[in-house]
């Protein structure tokens, strides 16, 4: 549990990040939170000759409220996602996720960029991006471009993210008024990942729902909201089913994951229904 | 001081001794980041010790080229079994009558087995270089499996190829270690074709690990100048280490000392010897520098002393009314690639010949085949006394498959089979004398404090409920009556590498009326300093808080075994009253000199001694305490103190009665406890607060025990549970809330009736759990099922029992 050593850099704007991951290429990588690269730099599964900070960068923190959108700052941890009253008021389903994350001292440090960005089937909040159709902002040596939520995830820890680009503010969508949403999670113990874990909005005839560590990337499906927001339960879990495609692993065989994955979603459905106005 | 106005009771209280529930005097420096463990040792010029480890789990090595780690700036050394051998260090004896690869010697027999140790100036650069030493490896076929190991041509030890006879006598086969047989095989086999009824099942406790939070480690420092070597290190018995180190290193014992500082948890993973201390020890005596060696997690949970991996089958007769008539076991015992056991010498399988139980079995049966595989090595006792917590969780099985077989109430068929409190000491058929014992009471007690026959109705209409598609919960009510066996014990039946496992304690009293008291035994969270010091304080009226005791530092401590096996309260705790004592004997001499009066006309009154019939007529310890050092007393030599060393006539026998009400959510195997009502005897009761303390904690690894902690290889013998995200180590958020309770049944044969108490709530826990999962799911049909009852697995039960439609 010894890392490899490496140069630590601080920038105190993008600009300057994005220089640096220029100049040393595959060689460098950013560090949010570091509550996923650390472990792996300790592990020597993750070696690199840069370690690019990304906490002294102001321009990737706060979260901004507005009427129609909610902007999350890379940075923001998910202990502020927590704490914020008005994020919320405004998604509730933020708060219900997060507070499913790890455990208080891992969200004191965690980041919702870090959590988006790292593209590990595991992690909960891009499966609840995708949910809430989030858009996510990146900047590169050739500027600024939006890739939504549902088109980020190419492969376990694979993305739409180009090497020299930094996922700099999260985009949602504030639900419309009446919309019930849910968070539920399987996990073997505090701070686990999910055995399976279902994201649901749902109601004023929408609906959308994603889930989280059935496949090598977070699965929206198309099929299963659309078959939801006609009210057609069984539809929506047998579409999901499809989608997903889980791997036998500690947490148990392919069967059980799937099973749970039905039991994750339907409770979710039902929890979002009950919150529906 | 000498204030007349003060009742005995309240003269007895302000001593914080035996039954007062004294905070812990540890806790001061432990709650404030004072604690002093091994990292935490800095010595002058100290160098790193890091491992290459094997990546696979069977194989040989070809070559090991050190040139690239050797041209890093900074490494001073990389060792190999070719540099060991000169110095005979390449192996090592194991506690368990094997030897052990220091470092690989031609092969590697477990995935993370130590290939090579590289030392540096600086943490960082060992690790650095460690990835830089090249092994060639040629993959050789893995066994993983005991039964397989048994039939399989492919020999794993073939350093003891042609060997038929080992520690423990013959050798059936080339990767079998030992058979252990107690009991009447023929008289047993008998009774079972003869019974009225007879269970059967397999009764697997898979492999898992002790966890401590600190890891295992050490500093080695010799000193060229003095000669002398001094080892810091994670030892729960460093007075023993300091013999083996001296017999295998051929240093003179003198000249070698051992210092266990603080010890961030044990349970057994402490116990042996490891191949960080051997080359750390090298290196230190090479280099003449001193030379930390501190494992990570990783290394702690794949390649230090792991415990369990016992396939126990069981056969149980009994009279259709209930009336057990006769037990068999057959265990297939995996020790991985050396055995490493910490058993007593003349017990390769521990003590699980106390597997009959709280049960009077008038005939029984038991048979241990030790068995090599491609695992690494261990078998200690995690939390209980050498084997215990197999032996209980086979038997608390047994019991719920022959009441399932008999379609009698769990409960009541423990009952009926109990020894009776007339019957003590019992002598069992297994060959143990049990020395005391009130199960009955304890039973009934825990049964009406829970409203067990509540519970059973509030069951049965779960069933219903669950019947009738009201519910997906089912109630699991989990039953557990254990006794242990602990206090290694006896010098004439126990020894540990020839060593009797006697205990000591070693008091002096100063001048002021104040003491130390140093022990051969080792705390590593069990407050020893706080308990220990509460025996002196009853047995010779000075305050607890007026004590220090100290343990660890050979150099001051008397010889003992240490602290593992709940030995060290019914050993060195019985040391400690005994050299008690002894300073009591004199200081009534003392007593009766001062007052003018014989010897046998005072007599001990709390905290002094009075003249028989004028109690306004004493002198306390304090006054007396000083006497010994300003007063010339004829006949009698200055000062006040005492050894005693401590060789225990017979084991101690605690005893408790487990319940656990767990829910169960059949479609997603989702558990919660709802209730675990824990009635603990250990005899005599020092510290109850502490009692509670070791309660929890035990109770809390028997639920990752039992719910999902295991160590799992995959079948290329690759660990598949190395690290924290999957190895189960409960948060308070898993960890439920313990209902303690007590009765009281004091040890005949210790001094002050102390039985041990620090193992029980692990050997009672275990099985309590799983028993609650079966019992669960026992009205659907289940009779056996694996632990550990992760999520999947209780998924797997349901489905396999058609609950998942």
């Amino acid at each position: 549990m010894i890392p490899a050593g490496f140069e630590y850099h601080r920038p105190g704007d993008i600009a300057s990040a994005i220089g640096i991951l220029q100049e040393h290429g595959d060689e460098a990588r950013v560090i949010a939170g570091g509550h996923s690269l650390i472990p792996m730099m300790k592990l020597r599964m993750a070696e690199m000759g840069h370690l690019v900070d990304l906490q002294a960068i102001d321009e990737l923190k706060g979260v901004k409220i507005g009427s129609d959108t909610v902007s999350l700052g890379a940075m923001v941890t998910q202990h502020e996602m927590i704490t914020h009253d008005g994020l919320a008021s405004a998604i509730p389903l933020i708060r219900e996720a997060a507070l499913q994350i790890a455990d208080p001292q891992v969200r004191y440090m965690g980041t919702v960029g870090g959590n988006v960005a790292n593209g590990d089937p595991g992690n909960d909040m891009p499966g609840l991006m995708q949910c809430l159709n989030a858009t996510f902002e990146l900047s590169g040596p050739d500027g600024n471009r939006s890739v939504a939520a549902r088109d980020f995830y190419e492969a376990a820890y694979f993305t739409a993210r180009e090497d020299e680009e930094i996922l700099t503010r999260i985009s949602i969508p504030v639900p419309a008024a009446g919309v019930g949403q849910a968070y539920e999670k399987q996990k073997r113990k505090i701070g686990d990942y999910a055995t399976a874990a279902a994201a649901v909005m749902f109601g004023q005839g929408t609906a959308s729902v994603a889930m989280t560590n059935l496949a090598d990337t977070p699965i929206w499906s198309a099929d299963a909201s659309t078959a939801l927001a006609g009210g057609d339960v069984e539809g929506c879990v047998a579409a999901m089913l499809d989608a997903i495609d889980p791997v036998a692993d500690n947490r148990g065989p392919v069967e059980f994951k799937k099973h749970v994955a039905a039991v994750m979603l339907r409770r979710a459905i039902d929890r979002a229904q009950s919150r529906a106005g | 001081m000498n204030d007349q106005t003060l009742t005995p009771e309240e003269r007895a209280a302000n001593l914080k001794g035996m039954g007062c529930a004294r905070k812990r005097v540890e806790d001061v420096r432990f709650t404030q980041g004072k604690g002093n463990y091994v990292d935490d040792i800095k010595l002058d010029g100290m160098l790193f010790g890091d491992f290459v480890r094997s990546p696979y789990a069977h194989a040989r090595v070809v070559s090991v080229n050190k040139e690239a780690a050797l041209a890093v700036p900074g490494v001073v050394a990389v060792l190999t079994a070719e540099d060991l051998a000169p110095l005979g260090l390449h192996w090592m004896p194991t506690l368990a009558g094997d030897k052990q690869m220091v470092l690989a010697d031609g092969k590697v027999l477990f995935q993370g087995q130590e290939v090579a140790y590289v030392v540096a100036e600086d943490r960082y650069i060992a690790a650095d270089a460690v990835e830089l030493v090249e092994v060639e490896y040629e993959e050789l076929p893995v066994i993983t499996d005991p039964f397989e190991a048994l039939k399989s041509d492919v020999v794993l030890r073939e350093d003891l190829e042609g060997q038929t006879e080992g520690a423990h006598g013959p050798r059936k086969h080339h990767n079998h270690i030992f058979t252990w047989e107690q009991g009447d095989k023929d008289a047993t086999e008998a009774v079972l074709a003869e019974a009225d009824v007879v269970a059967e099942e397999m009764v697997y406790y898979h492999r898992t690990h002790p966890c401590p939070l600190e890891t295992c480690g050490c500093v080695a420092s010799m000193d060229k100048v003095t000669g002398k070597l001094t080892l810091y290190g994670t030892f729960q018995a460093p007075h023993a280490i300091r013999t083996v180190v001296s017999l295998i290193s051929g240093l003179a014992e003198h000249n070698i000392r051992v210092i266990s500082p603080d010890i961030g948890g044990g349970f057994g993973n402490k116990v042996g010897a490891y191949a960080g201390y051997v080359c750390s020890v090298v290196a230190s005596i090479v280099t003449g520098k001193p030379v930390k060696w501190v494992e990570d997690r990783m290394e702690n949970l794949m390649s230090t002393a792991f415990a369990r991996d016992y396939w126990m089958q069981g056969k149980i007769a009994a009279t259709k009314d209930g009336k057990i008539t006769g037990l068999w076991c057959h265990t297939t015992a995996d020790h991985g690639g050396f055995d490493a056991c910490a058993d007593p010498t003349k017990f390769p399988a521990g003590f699980m010949n106390i597997c009959t139980g709280s049960y009077d079995i008038p005939t029984a049966y038991l048979a241990v085949d030790g068995v090599y595989t491609n695992k690494a090595p261990g078998g200690v006792a995690y939390r209980c006394s050498f084997r215990v917590t197999e032996a209980a969780y086979f038997i608390e099985r047994m019991i719920e498959v022959l009441a399932i077989k008999l379609n009698m109430d769990a409960a009541e068929l423990r009952r009926i089979n109990f020894i009776k409190a007339d019957q003590f000491p019992y002598q069992s058929a297994l060959g143990w004398e049990y020395d005391s014992g009130d199960y009955h009471t304890a039973w009934d007690k825990a049964l009406k404090a829970v409203d067990y026959d509540g519970l059973r109705a509030e069951q049965a209409q779960r069933v219903e409920d669950f019947k009738a598609g009201k519910t997906r919960k089912l109630l699991g009510i989990g039953l557990t009556h254990f006794t242990e066996i602990v206090g290694a014990g006896p010098v004439k039946n126990c020894d540990i590498l020839g060593l009797g496992m006697f205990d000591s304690c070693e008091i002096r009293i100063h001048p002021t009326g104040s003491a130390i008291a140093r022990l051969g035994t080792i705390s590593q969270g069990q407050g020893h300093a706080t308990t220990f010091a509460q025996i002196i304080a009853s047995e010779i009226g000075l305050p607890a808080d007026d004590i220090t005791l100290e343990e660890g530092d050979t150099d001051t401590a008397p010889y003992g075994l240490g602290t593992y096996g709940s030995r060290s309260t019914p050993v060195a705790g019985a040391a400690t009253a005994m050299a008690a004592r002894k300073i009591r004997a004199k200081a009534q001499m003392i007593a009766a000199y001062l007052l003018e009066v014989h010897d046998d006309d005072v007599e001990w009154d709390v905290d002094r001694f009075a003249v028989k019939g004028a109690p306004e007529r004493f002198k306390t310890m304090k006054e007396i305490a000083f006497a010994a050092y300003n007063q010339a007393i004829p006949g009698l030599e200055p000062g006040l103190e005492a050894v005693s060393y401590y060789d225990p006539p017979n084991m101690t026998y605690p005893f408790g009665a487990y319940i656990c009400v767990m829910e169960i959510d059949v479609d997603t195997g989702e558990w919660e406890v709802r209730k675990f009502y824990a009635l603990d005897d250990c005899g005599t009761r020092i510290n109850p607060m502490i009692i509670d303390g070791q309660v929890h904690g035990g109770v809390t690894e028997a639920l990752a025990i039992a719910m999902g902690q295991e160590i799992a290889y995959d079948e290329m013998g690759n660990v598949k549970t190395g690290t924290l995200m999957d190895f189960f180590l409960p948060t308070a958020w898993e960890t439920p809330n313990y209902i303690t309770d007590y009765t009281v049944t004091p040890s005949p044969h210790h001094p002050i009736g102390a039985k041990g108490v620090g193992e029980s709530p692990n050997v009672g826990g275990v099985p309590c759990f799983s028993n609650a999962v079966h019992d669960a799911f026992r009205p659907f049909g289940l009779v056996q099922s694996h632990m550990p009852h992760d999520h999947w697995r209780i998924w797997k039960i349901a489905n396999g029992l058609g609950m998942h439609g």
